[in-house]
């Protein structure tokens, strides 16, 4: 028991964290330019795909290094020449536009790559057993992928803290229209966040591609689940993204660790009363507990935990 | 006679500043109100409170006698009461005439039903007509709201205003922006489409309030300061300090 | 002519084109598809109630559409097995009433909330269905889905419903009603509410209305019409799986009605059209058609916001005017670097395609355009840069004329504009 708690946590503040450098990137970009990038998750999916293709070329570390940069570089410009096209036709329209482009990329990534899971490989340096709990052992390359994401993230807070960039990034947060006031250049900086935000989706998927499964499905299955990250955290708010994301997480990993169902609980009036729910395990219902999650969130609080603008 | 509107000990907080501190005012039945006041007084917060964009952080607000502290802007517009905005606020895509008549719908009390169709209401067209005719836009009836001229809008926003036949009209700045031939016009329909009505606006052109208002409030730091007929206003030493100063020499 | 009398005349010449149109097209592939199309002209026009009409992107509208579809199917086979004395032609009424229930249900905790918070939510729900539909087996039928038999049921003057071209006309009396009252549904105060709250929900407020009960009944009436397309798909296939209901479904139904343009009311019927014959006629010609999806929506977007009917409807003023040949050396003069792009794109996709997926199992030799080419060689590719280069040179030098020509076409020389 004690076991399946450590574990589940472990890989829950994994998950949450790895959501979280996607849900940041992603409410920095909705936050300063009012774009919901539909294809938020296609940018880790070509992060994870650019990471396998330097790997089996070149190496795992390179590819750590180089493919962010690629996929930063391919978010800035497809803001340049795409998404500041649409900006004057209004946010549908921007939203649309990021919708198109993530299908065109999941074809793009069919063509290149095929429809079949590619074989992208833990690196053999960190292809060893961090530590034994109970009988059960944990993979180094987990403890490299929550050091990465947690040395992001304290990245990220020093940015947004402690320098300039990041003053006018949290003034463009509460204020959206004031940036551009003060006289900063906002098509540039757009276009640096987009690309920064593409950037960091993009080493999500490098690290993540190994241990998960690096796949053409791979944006489809995971951008709704970062919608809901920041919509249940509030739109707009960080804070809110980063404790959707962890909430999130460990909602999902403890669900799929638990075997047991209504059945199990409460015996056979479980089927009569549920029907065959009755019968389903909680392990199986883990797919859908952030869309319930999102439900109860928005009949209770519609604005989100930590939201506070309308749209 | 129970006033227009009764506002008690109104207060509204953003966060730790209170703009509106402690408004306390009625407003007669059938009376031209005007309110003024420097930039930032809480003049447009003041209208934002009491037409339920905004909700109250303490205090009261009623419409006619009827507590309305607290309800949705729907929900007050039902009890007669309608507004314009400072910022022009109509609907862009649709035509002057669409215009006019999605804001005479509710009050005929068409809701929001999809069974008949809104050609064949006979009461509803007949009375865009006339508001169209009223605010001078009859020729404009097909025209989308976005391309009309500035004074045109500014005439539709009063005419979105005034069609549900609210008793109590409020005018955000209608004025704001005009030359003086068209404040001229502006001013005259003012004073004919709040005939027999309960006017209360915001105004910054002097010549305006003097002129349509039958009493004047002064607002300055989200507190009312003095309320009374223009003479009183004009005549008041604390007005004239605090706001009138400048004009005054 | 007055405006009534118009649109009469349209409807008229509608009913008289979905009641020829097997005549004309009378292969069995041409009835099938047109009996799609029907099905399709009712799911996007339902779906513009919410993104043309009332300001509602949504991401999960095939929601609707498929629940609908299941609740059809499975009133069929219960109508069949217990013999009840249901015809055919009344089951698309029960994928209304399932529209309806799943819309009030799901629109109550939507339609809360407008804009990108709104799109989200859709397509969450969207997600939560899927879901659920893999772990109901019984009710939807897991991967294999619920088939039904559609001429089992009571015949009606003793049409058994088993031919296609049957069904076509079935699907064709229920497309005509649906858009009959969709239509009439604009033009009613709601209809009117949903355009002002479309454009301005804060001034939709101040004049007496709720946006978000605007927003609301919107909603569930589009939900029933999506559940009548639903039913009417489940009757035209006799099967009904999950995939009707997931985020496939709803990408495609934003597809075309975007792509029809959702500013006339036109607009998803022509998309509906459009996008059905192109699914169904791409898929044969080429394996990226998936591909040509998305980069036409994304040029749609880029560069006809208003979709193809949004573009007609910018001509119609100079085809009354009697002006829009001022319009054709410029529209000429563009057709050919314009040519020249579609060609480069459509090339540059094939060989690429070819090369990266085929070439492995058939060899590096293709076709493209019946004009054999050897995808290893240098000169298709060479083609293929010069017609793209050339395209877009082409464009950019010819756009300033185009600009010219409207300016031109659409001043005003002394008479009515």
């Amino acid at each position: 028991m004690l076991e399946i708690i450590t574990f589940s946590t472990l890989n829950g503040v994994l998950y949450g964290m790895l959501l979280f450098m996607m849900a940041s990137g992603l409410t920095l970009i909705f936050s300063m330019m009012g774009v919901l990038n539909f294809a938020h998750a296609s940018f880790y999916m070509i992060g994870a795909y650019f990471g396998f293709e330097i790997s089996r070329r070149i190496g795992f570390w390179p590819g750590f290094v180089v493919a962010p940069l690629l996929v930063g570089g391919v978010g800035a410009l497809i803001e340049r020449f795409g998404l500041r096209r649409v900006h004057g036709y209004g946010h549908v329209a921007e939203l649309l536009f990021t919708f198109g482009l993530a299908f065109v990329i999941e074809e793009l990534v069919n063509m290149f790559w095929g429809r079949l899971p590619v074989d992208y490989r833990v690196p053999p340096s960190l292809d060893f057993v961090a530590f034994k709990l109970f009988d059960t052992t944990y993979p180094a390359y987990r403890m490299f992928m929550l050091a990465t994401a947690v040395a992001m993230f304290v990245f990220l807070i020093l940015i947004l803290k402690r320098t300039r960039v990041g003053l006018i990034i949290q003034a463009a947060l509460t204020h959206p229209n004031m940036v551009a006031m003060l006289g900063h250049d906002v098509p540039t900086v757009f276009m640096l966040v987009f690309g920064v935000g593409a950037a960091l989706a993009g080493l999500a998927g490098v690290i993540a591609g190994p241990a998960l499964v690096t796949q053409p499905s791979m944006a489809g299955l995971l951008g709704p689940i970062l919608f809901v990250v920041i919509v249940v955290g509030g739109l707009g708010s960080l804070t809110g993204a980063f404790l959707a994301s962890l909430l999130i997480g460990l909602v999902q990993t403890f669900a799929v660790a638990i075997n047991g169902s209504l059945f199990d609980l409460i015996g056979p009036t479980a089927t009569t009363i549920f029907g065959e729910l009755g019968s389903v395990t909680v392990a199986q219902i883990a797919p859908i507990l952030p869309y319930l999650l999102l439900v109860v969130v928005l009949i209770v609080r519609p604005t989100g935990l930590f939201g506070n603008r309308e749209t | 006679m129970t006033p227009a509107l009764a506002l008690r000990d109104l207060r509204k907080s953003f966060g730790p500043t209170e703009i509106i501190r402690g408004v306390t005012l009625d407003i007669q039945a059938g009376e031209r109100h005007a309110i003024i006041g420097p930039n930032g007084a809480g003049k447009s917060t003041m209208f934002h409170l009491i037409s339920g964009r905004i909700k109250p952080t303490a205090g009261s607000i009623a419409l006619k006698g009827e507590d309305i502290t607290g309800l949705e802007p729907y929900e007050i517009n039902h009890r007669g009461l309608s507004r314009s905005f400072q910022v022009t606020n109509i609907f862009p895509k649709l035509t002057v005439y669409e215009n006019i008549r999605c804001s005479v719908l509710w009050s005929l009390g068409y809701r929001y039903s999809f069974w008949r169709f809104v050609d064949r209401l006979r009461d509803a067209n007949e009375r865009a007509e006339e508001i169209m005719e009223e605010i001078g836009l009859s020729a404009r009836k097909n025209t989308p709201a976005s391309i009309l001229a500035y004074a045109e809008q500014r005439a539709l926003e009063i005419g979105i205003t005034i069609a549900g036949g609210a008793e109590v009209i409020m005018l955000d700045e209608p004025t704001a922006g005009m030359s003086n031939k068209e404040t001229e016009q502006a001013v005259a329909l003012i004073r004919k489409v709040s005939e027999g009505r309960t006017l209360v606006m915001v105004e910054h052109d002097m010549s305006v309030v003097f002129g349509l208002a039958d009493r004047i409030s002064v607002l300055v730091y989200g507190q009312i300061i003095a309320t009374g007929a223009p003479a009183e206003i004009r005549a008041d030493k604390a007005v004239r300090e605090a706001y009138l100063g400048e004009e005054a020499h | 002519m007055t405006g009534a009398s118009r649109t009469l005349l349209a409807f008229a010449a509608f009913a008289v084109i979905l009641a020829i149109a097997p005549m004309v097209f009378a292969s069995g592939t041409s009835v099938t598809m047109m009996s799609v199309m029907g099905v399709m002209i009712i799911f996007a026009l339902s779906y513009n109630m919410l993104l043309g009409e009332t300001g509602l992107l949504s991401f999960g509208h095939a929601v609707y559409y498929g629940l609908a579809g299941f609740f059809a199917a499975h009133a069929m086979n219960l109508a069949r097995q217990q013999g009840l004395p249901v015809p055919l032609p009344v089951i698309p009424l029960v994928g209304g009433v399932a529209g309806l229930f799943f819309g009030v249900l799901f629109g109550a905790v939507s339609t809360r909330r407008a804009g990108t918070v709104f799109a989200m939510i859709t397509l969450g729900l969207g997600e939560l269905v899927s879901a659920f539909a893999l772990l109901m087996r019984t009710f939807f039928g897991g991967e294999d889905g619920i088939s039904t038999n559609r001429a089992k049921l009571l015949p009606v003057f003793g049409y058994k419903f088993g031919p296609q071209i049957q069904i076509y006309y079935l699907i064709a009396i229920w497309c005509f009603v649906c858009v009959a009252l969709m239509y009439a549904i604009t033009r009613t105060p709601l209809g009117r509410m949903c355009n002002a709250v479309r454009d301005n929900p804060e001034r939709a407020e101040f004049v007496g209305y709720s946006a978000q009960r605007v927003r609301f009944i919107a909603f569930s009436l589009s939900a029933t019409f999506a559940g009548v397309a639903g039913a009417l798909s489940a009757i035209n296939f006799e099967l009904m799986n999950s995939h009707a209901a997931g985020a496939g479904q709803s990408g495609a139904v934003l597809l075309m009605t975007y792509v029809g343009g959702v500013g006339q009311f036109i607009g998803p019927i022509i998309g509906a059209v459009l996008i059905t014959f192109l699914q169904t006629s791409l898929s044969d010609v080429t394996k990226a058609w998936m591909l040509y999806f998305g980069l036409l929506f994304i040029g749609v977007v880029l560069f006809a916001p208003g979709g193809i009917s949004g573009w007609l409807a910018l001509h119609a003023p100079l085809v009354r005017g009697g002006r829009i040949f001022r319009l054709a050396p410029a529209y000429a003069l563009a057709a050919l670097p314009f040519a020249a792009l579609f060609v480069g794109m459509v090339l540059l996709i094939e060989l690429s395609y070819h090369m990266l997926v085929d070439a492995a199992s058939e060899g590096t030799k293709t076709s493209v355009f019946h004009i054999a080419m050897d995808g290893a060689s240098a000169p298709p590719w060479i083609a293929t840069v010069v017609l793209l280069v050339g395209g877009v040179l082409g464009l950019r030098a010819v756009w300033p004329k185009i600009g010219d020509a409207w300016a031109a076409a659409t001043e005003p020389t002394g008479g009515e504009a």
